[in-house]
């Protein structure tokens, strides 16, 4: 071996031994586990494809799943939302680093302090979301503490969490657009709008398609949200409410039944494997690469 | 598109600040006010008597200074370990050819696609039977080794020119001195991008430290503040003033470096 060469196993050995023992042998014996009875004392024992069986007819777990594709596309809202506010902020020369500020709070604040505020305005007696509703006649409800609503609210707090990261991904793609092409078709007559469906959306849309892939794999994965509106709180909506990762934590750190909680955490692979796949085979249809 | 007039963009934009600010001065409001005051039906905009009381009762039952070392403990320990790990595997997998470089770099591409879920059970195993359960190392190991920041680190160093390493190799330094003197200079911002990501995602990790950290000793601000949630859970004031006093730290940190937090979002897209 060469010298260069010895020196380079130097270099990668800390973190090789480090992801070998953390990651690849973790991920292993999740997926051995997944096919083992695993009790809290004693030893495993092989039970085949019984997990996967029992998982595949329990409906908490059809539910959970439901529920986080239902939080994953609400959330996807927040996509359009945030490519309209970074092209007005690409507009304005003055106040874009105060906007980008104001925007990015949620960013930087606990996601269990986030939770907290946000249990605290869904308040279905005293909160401000209903007060504020009910300006505009509108009845309110118990956001929360309702499992109809949970999901919902949960997703409009997702929104506003995840804005300030889309933004700034999408600022840099705005950035990269030639502003040439603005000013040919400014030439042209065309008036902001159009531009903005025009030129500014295409020539976007690779930055778009990568926050969209972000935001699935991150909304596949909500757990903090529902562990302090609901499970911390003792709140009876939680059964009907529980995510796929909250599930899984359930299962494999409160009932101790890793086995069981491991088929869920592989069907969760699986799961983002195939909505990312499914992005990438649909993006042909609406990327334009320039 | 200078001529054009910006203030009705602006006035979009300010609404627009304006709901996502309002949860916070919601939240400041409520710190002042008592608790009586905050179950009032309409709810009153401001307190009607200054109270300070919430941050009494969090100040007093909640181990602040404690949690607060944890957190930090645990971050310094986890940004310092993997910018280091990351930054030397990094490196070589740029610029330093070995057998099965490829292969072993695919392996690192692979783990990267793993959501972290996947790796809870076993790394929860390794730490109790290492009897590291409620305990800061537990808290910080697994963060210090990251394919991500290895990603981050190669494609850092692969955009360096070669000159100057061929330069410092020709004056006799080793491959350590190049790497050191040399070249991890030279990533500073990638750098600053890594610790910045790191030092979030360590804040603000709720799931990891609630499975390492069972008995509740050693437990860093989100674990307490999510059991302040459970004790005091309808005590408003009280939770708010928590809730506000524990994110201030890292707010504080934003409003100081917010370049580097928002080249290190754009660098990298690291999400949730």
């Amino acid at each position: 071996m060469t010298s260069s060469a010895r020196w380079a196993l130097l270099f990668v050995a800390p973190a090789t031994v480090g992801l070998v023992a953390l990651y690849l042998w973790p991920f292993l014996s999740t997926f051995v586990k997944s096919f083992q009875d695993v009790p809290a004392f004693g030893p495993a024992t092989y039970t085949g494809l019984d997990n996967y069986v029992e998982l595949a007819g329990d409906g908490e777990v059809w539910q959970a799943f439901g529920n986080s594709a239902l939080y994953t596309v609400l959330v996807l809202l927040g996509i359009p939302l945030a490519v309209v506010l970074a092209a007005l902020i690409e507009q304005v020369s003055r106040g874009r680093t105060v906007y980008r500020v104001l925007f990015f709070l949620p960013v930087v604040t606990l996601p269990v302090a986030v939770g907290m505020v946000w249990r605290f305005i869904y308040n279905g007696d005293f909160g401000l979301l209903n007060h504020v509703l009910s300006w505009f006649g509108i009845d309110g409800h118990y956001w929360v503490a309702d499992a109809r609503f949970t999901i919902y609210a949960f997703a409009a707090v997702g929104i506003w969490m995840g804005l300030g990261i889309n933004l700034i991904i999408l600022g840099a793609g705005l950035q990269a657009i030639p502003k040439a092409v603005y000013e040919a078709s400014a030439l042209d007559g065309a008036g902001r709008v159009r531009q903005f469906f025009h030129i500014t959306v295409p020539l976007l849309s690779p930055s778009i398609f990568f926050v969209t892939i972000l935001t699935v794999i991150a909304a596949l994965q909500m757990f903090d949200l529902i562990f302090i509106m609901l499970r911390s709180v003792n709140n009876t909506a939680l059964a009907d409410s529980k995510t796929i990762v909250y599930l899984f934590y359930e299962k494999a750190f409160v009932q101790f039944q890793q086995g069981y909680g491991a088929a869920i955490a592989i069907v969760l692979l699986i799961v983002i494997m195939i909505a990312t796949a499914l992005q990438f085979r649909l993006q042909r249809s609406w990327v334009f690469y320039g | 598109m200078g001529e054009r007039r910006t203030w009705p963009i602006h006035l979009l934009l300010v609404i627009a600040s304006v709901i996502m600010v309002v949860p916070f001065v919601w939240q400041i409001l409520t710190v002042f006010k008592t608790t009586p005051e905050v179950a009032r039906i309409p709810p009153t905009l401001l307190p009607e008597e200054f109270s300070l009381h919430s941050f009494e009762t969090f100040f007093s039952t909640v181990p602040f200074w404690s949690m607060f070392a944890v957190s930090t403990g645990s971050l310094v320990l986890r940004v310092a370990g993997q910018v280091v790990v990351a930054a030397l595997a990094g490196y070589a997998f740029a610029r330093l050819p070995f057998p099965g470089r490829n292969v072993l770099f695919g392996l690192f591409l692979a783990m990267l696609m793993v959501p972290s879920q996947l790796f809870l059970i076993g790394q929860y195993g390794l730490v109790r039977d290492f009897g590291l359960l409620d305990t800061l190392p537990a808290l910080a190991i697994p963060g210090m080794f990251s394919a991500f920041g290895t990603f981050l680190m190669r494609q850092a160093f692969m955009n360096l020119p070669p000159d100057f390493e061929e330069a410092a190799r020709l004056d006799g330094a080793n491959p350590f001195q190049v790497f050191w003197h040399v070249m991890l200079p030279m990533t500073k911002p990638t750098l600053a991008a890594l610790t910045v990501l790191t030092g979030l995602y360590s804040w603000n990790d709720l799931l990891w430290p609630l499975i390492v950290s069972p008995s509740g000793e050693n437990r860093p601000l989100p674990v307490g503040l999510a059991g302040l949630q459970g004790q005091f859970g309808t005590d408003y004031p009280t939770l708010m003033a928590g809730a506000l006093v524990c994110s201030i730290p890292l707010v504080f940190v934003f409003l100081l470096l917010q370049r580097q937090f928002f080249r290190g979002i754009a660098s990298s897209g690291l999400k949730g």
